[in-house]
């Protein structure tokens, strides 16, 4: 493995333990959703955006926009690690008085926008990205979707004006974990054939397996995939990742991990550090 | 007396003039420029024209995401729509954020006439005056208008919403009018009773207390163009008088209306409030004229609903 893999791969189990403390300490959270997402915000923050504490008002910064907002504890999780604030903070998640509320705002550095209501993130990178060309600055703006929001016809109506107005400096990410909170996504209101619907609406797109560190790079650097139009990473994911009692269980959506299951969480998470140490 | 103009029609003409003065102004419509007179902008600037097609909550986030990023976004259609289509959007993308985003609902209240009451906004005020740090301004006249569409564009800040009619009125503020954020001008001094209005409803008030004066009652008028951040001194100043009267184009609950009850409350004692507007219903197909006449928000109707209450 080479060694910049080997890097971000042990970030991600950072990252994966920094948000089971968030959500422990706090009594609440979105822990598969966070799981399901956590590769692929740690390949944006560490090797796509070019964004830092530094730059954070940047016109030319790149853009990010976690539509996903319930899934705020890996974000907070990833920003602390880049510095944007100090990761004791971590410890007043959801606390009376923290700044690090339970879904985003830009009241947090780092954060450019506030989410929580599903369906929103798409159409404010629209408006940002139209700001770019308006501008003439050559920024790139990315959103995280869930597959569970694409239930909102607001996503639909974003895509057209997306495609409409040509908007390659937009790249739309989906964490196509295949659950939302009551189940299935295809049991809930069958989304599939997903891909189809999403070229039909006039974005290039590109699928990935979202927890291959690798492929999320090459995928995510190439964008946009076509000149002209959006760009749309599907990325396959699996709920609850890293923790094997929590993948792929609905029921982990929102659920907070007891002690028991921490001290089998912990024990997982540092196999596979020691795994990636050794390899 | 000078014409008579469509508060719609004079910030269609104001939004061009903005955008001459400030390049960061942006313009979104959702398919209805052409009634909205957005068209004049898009006209002048195509470049920073955004036709949204008819997607309004995308119209609203959109714009949201401009303004984050360094624009003075101008959101652009019926106010029905604007308001209450994009309640989430506006609250979460717009509100909580606290962008400088102005969100023009155009052809409010009653007077938007035969459409009905699908698309006759009579709780837009309410709705929009209810969202933390929004600004709700509604413009009495092409006075006001022009003045508040550039303030909008220019020293105003945060969110705001801009509330237009389609009914033709009189000038009712001096050329010279300056627009002051939260401060109403009191058009006209009186010792009986005091009318509180916004919109078109200044005009009729106006004309409500000549026609009070004729049955020697004595009627203050006061413009409270700006409903949030709301003038409580004038409110205040109002309540020496036997009487104080709000009219609007709107529901009596949670508008011009429901502000001035609060206000009035808080002080406490004083006299009673008159709140003539619609009271709790939709609306309906007609011609402008007779649903103010309905609605008893006529010159005519204001003044003998205002003697009315003073007589008891």
């Amino acid at each position: 493995m080479e060694t910049s893999e080997r890097t971000l791969r042990l970030k991600s189990v950072s990252y994966r333990e920094a948000i089971l403390r968030i959500i422990s300490q706090a009594g609440a959270g979105h822990t598969g959703g966070d799981l399901s997402a956590i590769d692929i915000l740690n390949v944006l923050y560490n090797r796509i955006l070019n964004v830092s504490p530094q730059t954070a008002s940047d016109p030319d910064r790149d853009r990010f926009v976690q539509s996903k907002g319930h899934c705020v504890e890996a974000l907070y999780a990833v920003l602390a690690d880049r510095g944007f604030f100090p990761s004791a903070e971590l410890d007043t998640v959801c606390r009376y008085g923290s700044r690090l509320i339970g879904h985003p705002t830009r009241a947090v550095p780092g954060i450019e926008h506030n989410t929580g209501a599903l369906g929103h993130g798409l159409a404010v990178a629209v408006g940002m990205a139209l700001a770019g060309r308006l501008d003439g600055r050559s920024y790139r703006v990315f959103t995280l979707l869930g597959d569970g929001e694409l239930d909102e016809g607001s996503n639909w109506e974003a895509s057209m004006a997306a495609a409409h107005y040509g908007l390659d400096n937009l790249i739309v990410i989906v964490d196509r974990n295949g659950l939302q909170i009551t189940g299935p996504t295809e049991q809930v209101n069958a989304l599939e054939p997903l891909a189809d619907k999403f070229r039909s609406f006039g974005y290039a797109l590109r699928q990935v397996d979202g927890h291959d560190i690798p492929a999320l790079v090459e995928a995510l650097a190439s964008a946009p995939f076509e000149r002209g139009k959006p760009s749309l990473l599907l990325a396959h994911t699996v709920k609850g990742k890293g923790i094997s009692f929590a993948e792929n269980q609905a029921g982990w959506h929102h659920r907070v991990p007891s002690a028991a299951e921490l001290e089998r969480a912990w024990a997982e998470l540092a196999a596979q550090r020691a795994a990636l140490e050794g390899s | 007396m000078s014409e008579k103009r469509e508060t719609r029609i004079v910030y269609g003409e104001a939004l061009v003039e903005a955008g001459q003065r400030n390049d960061r102004v942006a313009v979104l419509d959702a398919d209805l420029f052409k009634s909205t007179r957005s068209v004049l902008f898009r006209d002048a600037f195509p470049e920073r024209f955004v036709d949204m097609g008819i997607a309004e909550m995308d119209m609203v986030s959109t714009a949201a995401g401009l303004s984050a990023s360094g624009m003075v976004p101008f959101v652009n259609t019926f106010a029905m729509f604007i308001t209450a289509h994009c309640y989430d959007q506006i609250r979460i993308q717009i509100c909580y954020p606290r962008l400088h985003v102005v969100l023009a609902g155009s052809s409010a209240g009653l007077t938007q006439g035969p459409d009905g009451a699908s698309h006759q906004s009579l709780e837009d005020i309410a709705l929009m005056r209810a969202l933390p740090k929004m600004t709700v301004l509604v413009p009495a006249d092409g006075v006001e208008t022009r003045a508040m569409t550039l303030a909008a564009a220019g020293q105003l800040d945060g969110p705001i919403y801009l509330r237009l009619g389609r009914y033709p009125v009189p000038d009712v503020l001096p050329e010279d009018y300056v627009f002051e954020l939260g401060r109403a001008k009191w058009l006209r001094d009186g010792d009986d009773v005091a009318i509180l209005a916004c919109g078109h409803m200044v005009a009729a008030a106006v004309d409500a207390a000549e026609k009070l004066a004729q049955e020697g009652i004595s009627a203050a008028v006061v413009n409270m163009s700006t409903i949030k951040p709301l003038d409580v001194a004038s409110v205040h100043e109002a309540m020496r008088r036997r009487l104080v009267v709000t009219v609007e184009e709107h529901s009596i609950i949670g508008g011009l209306g429901g502000a001035v009850a609060e206000a009035m409350a808080e002080v406490g004692g004083g006299p009673r409030l008159l709140r003539l507007g619609t009271r709790d219903v939709f609306g309906e197909s007609a011609v402008a004229d007779e649903l103010l006449e309905k609605h008893g928000l006529t010159p005519d109707g204001i003044a003998s609903s205002v003697a009315g209450a003073l007589s008891h």
